[in-house]
């Protein structure tokens, strides 16, 4: 076990070097962040002053490498547009997406599971076909327009739930978070459904397959054969087999969700790193970009370890070949 | 001893399939008595399983037990609600796999298992029932118990694993067990360890055992009582002397003269010419007519069966009789 997460850190390592330098150039070829902070009407003097200030005039290896050695003390420069280290600006705003990520797979698997159970159960019935068509619709429609929809009807129509920003939040056990107040909670109840919806989705449609595959089997025959009740087989013989391959395709979907926040966050104005990736795209905010790339890697590779653990601790297999 | 515990008369159960109706039983009768054990013998495909599932209400759709009778201590278990089947079920009537490997849920450990299976039918604490489950594991002979409980099934070997699955079946010392070629895929020295230690258990527990295996050695060596069955039915009942000493079937002759003999080894094993007729396509009258040496137009008529629920045998031209003739 500890040479395995040896060999995950020194590739990770690797991996993370490989971006920043990917990253660096990338961001170095989009445009120039001197014609964005400047008046048009600047002067070359003040041009120089700006560009020296924030180390653009040296050569581009020199700048990558004065990156990475700062980097390497934790240093990933200052915000260009904010003016705060790049880091605090994007751990500030962190926290509001994996909220809202994390409140998403949550809704998908609270959602999906049953769901994908009921409709596994009951193969080519009514209730099967309806959630397989609305799961189609989940999978296929585009998730701005879902995010529109959602806000027609339950903000417009219904007018149950607001449609924009975070609401107030409070501290639970030292976390910022939504949770904390009524209010906060159903601010954030639309924009996790929107980011939820190809997830619910995605885990009805593992769950129903992962039924029907799995209820033929000899082990469900031999459970009934031992007396056990219907209940018992479907909830841990059959759930906790299907579990496996679910938990392993959401923990590699964490990171994509972490992406679409992006269009979500946009549509229902909720102050996360997806709206400010956005925004300091458009302000050419090398700093912050780069550091949010290099941040959602981390935290991808660390997901992946996650997985990989917790893919073991399921499977018993696997577990003892560790 | 001789008390009857199950009584099974013309039991049919048929898949609908889209190419045709499969006939996997069609017609079998079967009796067994307390602290008897009857080995139901066949090759591949002849319907032992499904006649092991029919019995329990067990069989999987397209199947439908759609004929007879299943009488179990008196009970109509044809008529049994599915709550009255369940609780009978790993209670009253034990099954054994084939394969533990395939029937036990690998990602559960076995002393979950065993003690979901206790909880199913009686009313124990977690502890009452773990400690039930530790005594049987060591009971059919698995070292350290108190340890191995904790284990996963792929952490035991294929004997060891099928100790397992006896045990769990012991559990509840039910009045029936039917074991579903549960030696198969042993070795042949454990295999015969296990046979001994079963025989043993069941005299001591005064069970009834239905012990089903395409090897007519293993039932020889185990059970008092054969039915050899061949698509679908029946075709020689008897004692094991009976049917091993004076077969009447010539299906039941060619697997006497397919098992491997001290004095031959050596020399290929004689096997039944021909193939068991597939299941949709099974001849005109006797089955076995294709494949049998002594067939005549007779034979285009389906043979009843002759003699008794002890003796019997269906064929027209039973070999004892060519015999004597
Ligand atoms: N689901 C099914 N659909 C159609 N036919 C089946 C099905 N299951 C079993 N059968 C048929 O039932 C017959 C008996 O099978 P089985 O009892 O498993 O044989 P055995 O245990 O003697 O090897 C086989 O010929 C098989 O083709
Ligand atoms: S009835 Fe005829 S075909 Fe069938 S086993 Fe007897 S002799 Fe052979
Ligand atoms: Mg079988």
């Amino acid at each position: 076990m500890t040479v395995f997460i040896l060999r995950r850190v020194l590739q990770a390592i690797l991996v993370l070097a490989i971006t920043s330098l990917i990253v660096f150039l990338g961001v170095y070829a989009i445009g120039d962040p001197l014609e964005i902070l400047l008046p048009a009407d600047a002067t070359m003097a003040e041009r120089a002053q700006v560009a020296a200030s924030l180390h653009l005039d040296q050569p581009l290896p020199l700048q990558y490498l004065n990156f990475v050695s700062s980097a390497l003390q934790g240093d990933f420069g200052r915000s260009f547009v904010y003016n705060r280290p790049a880091l605090e600006v994007i751990f500030e705003r962190l926290p509001a997406t994996l909220e809202l990520v994390t409140t998403s797979l949550v809704l998908s698997l609270v959602i999906g599971l049953p769901l994908g159970l009921w409709a596994g159960m009951k193969p080519g019935s009514l209730t099967d076909e309806s959630v397989m068509t609305g799961s189609i619709l989940g999978f296929s429609l585009p998730n701005f327009w879902q995010g529109m929809m959602l806000i027609m009807i339950f903000s417009v129509w219904l007018g149950w739930l607001p449609s924009t920003g975070r609401g107030d939040t409070g501290t639970v056990l030292g976390l910022h978070t939504s949770y904390a107040t009524w209010d906060g909670f159903v601010h954030l109840l639309l924009p996790a459904l929107n980011l939820a919806m190809a997830q619910i989705a995605l885990v009805i449609r593992l769950t129903r397959t992962g039924v029907q595959e799995t209820m033929p089997l000899d082990f469900v025959k031999y459970a009934r054969a031992r007396g056990l009740s219907e209940r018992r087989i479907l909830f841990v013989h059959v759930l906790k087999t299907i579990l496996i391959p679910i938990v392993t395709v959401l923990g590699i979907e964490f990171g994509s969700l972490i992406a679409f926040a992006v269009v979500t966050e946009t549509i229902f104005a909720w102050p996360g790193v997806g709206k400010l990736i956005i925004d300091s795209i458009n302000m050419l905010d090398r700093p912050v970009v780069v550091a949010y790339i290099l941040v959602i890697v981390t935290m991808f590779i660390l997901i992946n370890l996650i997985v990989d653990v917790l893919y073991s601790l399921l499977d018993p297999r696997i577990r003892s070949r560790a | 001893m001789s008390e009857t515990l199950l009584e099974v008369r013309n039991l049919k159960t048929w898949f609908e399939t889209p190419k045709g109706t499969v006939k996997a039983v069609d017609g079998v009768d079967l009796t067994l008595n307390r602290g008897e054990i009857l080995g139901l013998v066949g090759e591949s495909g002849s319907g032992k399983s499904i006649t092991g599932f029919s019995l329990l209400g067990l069989v999987d759709p397209p199947g439908k037990v759609v004929e007879g009778s299943i009488l179990f201590k008196g009970e109509d278990l044809r008529a049994a609600s599915n709550k009255r089947l369940q609780a009978l079920r790993g209670d009253r009537i034990a099954m054994i796999f084939q394969d533990p490997m395939m029937t036990l849920n690998p990602v559960l450990r076995i002393g979950t298992q065993m003690i979901e299976t206790v909880r199913a039918h009686a009313n124990v604490s977690k502890a009452e029932a773990r400690a039930m489950a530790r005594d049987a594991l060591g009971m059919v002979g698995i070292p350290r118990p108190e340890e191995r409980i904790d284990a996963y099934p792929h952490e035991f070997s294929g004997g060891m694993r099928q100790r397992v699955a006896i045990a769990i079946a012991l559990l509840h010392k039910p009045d029936l067990i039917i074991a579903d070629e549960p030696t198969t895929a042993l070795d042949v020295t454990i295999q015969s360890q296990i046979l001994s230690e079963v025989q043993k258990l069941t005299r001591e527990m005064g069970m009834g055992l239905i012990w089903i295996s395409h090897d007519l050695g293993v039932v020889a060596e185990l059970a008092q009582n054969v039915a050899v069955m061949y698509a679908g039915r029946i075709v020689e009942r008897g004692t094991v002397d009976q049917v091993l000493d004076t077969p009447m079937h010539p299906y039941t002759r060619g697997l006497i003269d397919s098992l491997p003999m001290e004095n031959d080894r050596g020399q290929p094993l004689k096997q039944i010419p021909g193939n068991a007729p597939p299941p949709l396509g099974r001849p005109e009258g006797c089955p076995f007519r294709p494949r049998c040496g002594f067939a005549t137009d007779a034979c285009l008529s389906e043979p009843s069966e002759t003699g008794d629920l002890s003796r019997g045998w269906r064929c027209f031209h039973p070999l004892a009789q060519e015999v004597t003739a």
